[in-house]
């Protein structure tokens, strides 16, 4: 099955869904050594980054987290791609200059952890 | 969204790999925001470049991002780093902090980016003037651009900035359009806002009730008028600016001031959905006060001082020495008319240092030794507790320099303290 929506950053690339129902926010939670959000509470709380599909509904936090994306890349721990609901001027400068396929304007409901999905210039295929 | 076809180019790489990544980047932004294209801008100011702020990986970017060889094609400028290049070891930054800051500006001189290394531009380089499409992204200048100069920018971040001095454009959406510089709300002041640093405390309250506008807060602003003596400009950044840190606002209208107020005002009410008052500043005064100890220093100059501001902090002073460290940030460029003048060297045997390149917000003021600070700005009150861990004496700057030359707090804030 695929799911329409807007591409962000273009590329391909595919993995296992991580996902959260509540906004992420990056500066301050990532730990990009080791790719592990870190929020007392949050879904993503404890988990690696590395390789996921991350899924949610929108960003918060710091304008900073552009560059949290783009360290990630250089330290192998980036996501493999982000599919949002709404995605906001951080986390597509992010995904840009950190090269990490995104889309946005997408029905998070239809997508589950562990699903395999891939993200290609904007459209989601689930396998 | 459409782009022409030298854009659509630039996006294929015919600019280099560094105006490809600029390109790719205001068409994402634009496609977000529904642009229906790009809009050519006269200048750029590019935001985000402290140190302290951005750190090892902000820097890795800019560096990274300066070595594919594309360079701004209009003219854009830098606002403060984290540290005045001349004076950095007397103000007590480390050579480290320094040298790191040092070649975050070398990325930016060598994507174009001028080190003029300031929030307000328009004290230091030619100022655009109304109906101007610019991308700049410091808080304080947008809203000042926007608002007292008529000029049309949104609040770019610090990378899409730098992409709109390499592309020359930016994406066409909110304050560049006519229906996007509309008011969301009208604020009926029915206060006294004399000085400067009560329009600072307004500013803060503005910026408050209209944090939670969904397409983000536009004042149309009624009941109250900028002094009309030399203290006009300060008192009309001193507002932009505080309600720009508390509000994220970008663009405020002063009925009868602000230039799309003078002849559009009643038409630009008649589309504000809201009407707030506001009865009274006290409760931003005792918001904006923070203090947990006598200040080191008084810091003005936030945003960066005029010429105009200097010759009056020397007038206030009145040939009496400060006790306590006056710290006053400008541009460059108006430090350096300072000190041809001899403004520059009176002021500085009264105690006070005047401090380019960077400010109170986005300096390393750990490192540095201030604790607490006495202010005008309520943009500096705003920040300095939750960014930098500073407490803030939120004062006049007349009460400001009289403590500072006191060695102790004026007596109305002395009382407040806890």
């Amino acid at each position: 099955m695929n799911l329409a929506g807007r591409m962000i950053a273009k590329g391909k690339a595919s993995g296992p869904v991580l996902k959260s129902e509540v906004p992420v926010g990056f500066f301050g939670h990532l730990d990009c050594d080791t790719g592990v959000y870190k929020e007392a509470g949050h879904p993503f709380d404890g988990e690696c980054v590395k390789g996921k599909v991350l899924v949610f509904p929108r960003a918060k936090g710091s304008t900073v987290g552009s560059y949290v994306l783009y360290a990630l890349k250089k330290t192998g721990q980036a996501p493999a791609a982000m599919v949002l609901r709404e995605c906001d001027t951080i986390v597509a400068v992010g995904a840009i200059i950190g090269e990490i396929p995104t889309a946005d304007c997408v029905d998070i409901a239809q997508l589950h952890d562990g699903a395999r999905v891939t993200v290609e210039d904007g459209e989601i295929r689930m396998e | 969204m459409k782009l022409s076809p030298s854009e659509e180019g630039l996006l294929e790489g015919r600019g280099g790999k560094g105006a490809s990544r600029a390109m790719e980047i205001l068409a994402a932004l634009g496609r977000i925001h529904n642009a229906a294209d790009m809009v050519p801008v006269l200048s750029v100011q590019v935001s985000g470049i402290s140190y302290r702020n951005i750190g090892e990986h902000g820097l890795a970017f800019l560096e990274e991002w300066a070595g594919q060889g594309s360079k701004a094609v209009v003219p854009a400028y830098m606002n403060p780093g984290g540290a005045d290049r001349k004076l950095w070891r007397s103000l007590g930054v480390s050579a480290d902090f320094v040298d790191k800051q040092n070649r975050v500006i070398a990325a930016l001189q060598k994507l174009g980016v001028k080190p003029t290394l300031t929030c307000t531009p328009y004290h230091a380089v030619p100022r655009p003037s109304l109906g101007d499409h610019l991308a700049w992204s410091e808080s304080s200048a947008v809203c000042y651009a926007n608002s007292v100069l008529g000029s049309r920018t949104n609040r770019e971040g610090g990378p899409s900035a730098i992409a709109a001095a390499l592309a020359g454009c930016a994406p066409r959406h909110g304050l560049h359009t006519d229906e996007g510089r509309l008011p969301t709300t009208v604020v009926e002041v029915r206060c006294p806002v004399p000085k400067a640093a009560d329009a600072g405390a307004l500013g803060y309250l503005i910026g408050r009730l209209l944090s939670h506008d969904p397409r983000g807060g536009i004042p149309f602003i009624r009941g109250v008028e900028p002094p009309a003596d030399k203290t006009r400009e300060a008192w009309l950044k001193a507002l932009g600016a505080a309600m720009a840190a508390s509000g994220s606002v970008g663009l405020f209208h002063l009925e009868g001031v602000t230039p799309e107020a003078v002849d559009a005002g009643m038409i630009l009410m008649a589309a504000a959905g809201r009407h707030v008052p506001v009865e009274s500043l006290e409760v931003g005064r005792r918001a904006l006060f923070s203090a947990k100890g006598r200040p080191n220093v008084v810091a003005l100059g936030c945003p960066h001082a005029s010429l105009d501001e200097l010759h009056r902090l020397e007038a206030l002073l009145k040939g009496r020495r400060a006790k306590i460290p006056v710290w006053v940030f400008v541009a460059e460029a108006v430090r350096a008319k300072a000190r041809r003048s001899g403004l520059g060297g009176r002021l500085e045997t009264l105690g006070v240092t005047i401090i380019a390149d960077t400010c109170i917000v986005v300096a390393p003021l750990a490192e540095m030794g201030v604790a607490n600070v006495a202010t005008d700005s309520a943009k500096a009150a705003f920040y300095l507790p939750s960014h930098q861990g500073v407490g803030v004496y939120f004062e006049s700057q007349e009460d400001a320099v009289e403590a500072a030359v006191a060695g102790e707090l004026g007596k109305a804030q002395g009382a407040a303290a806890p």
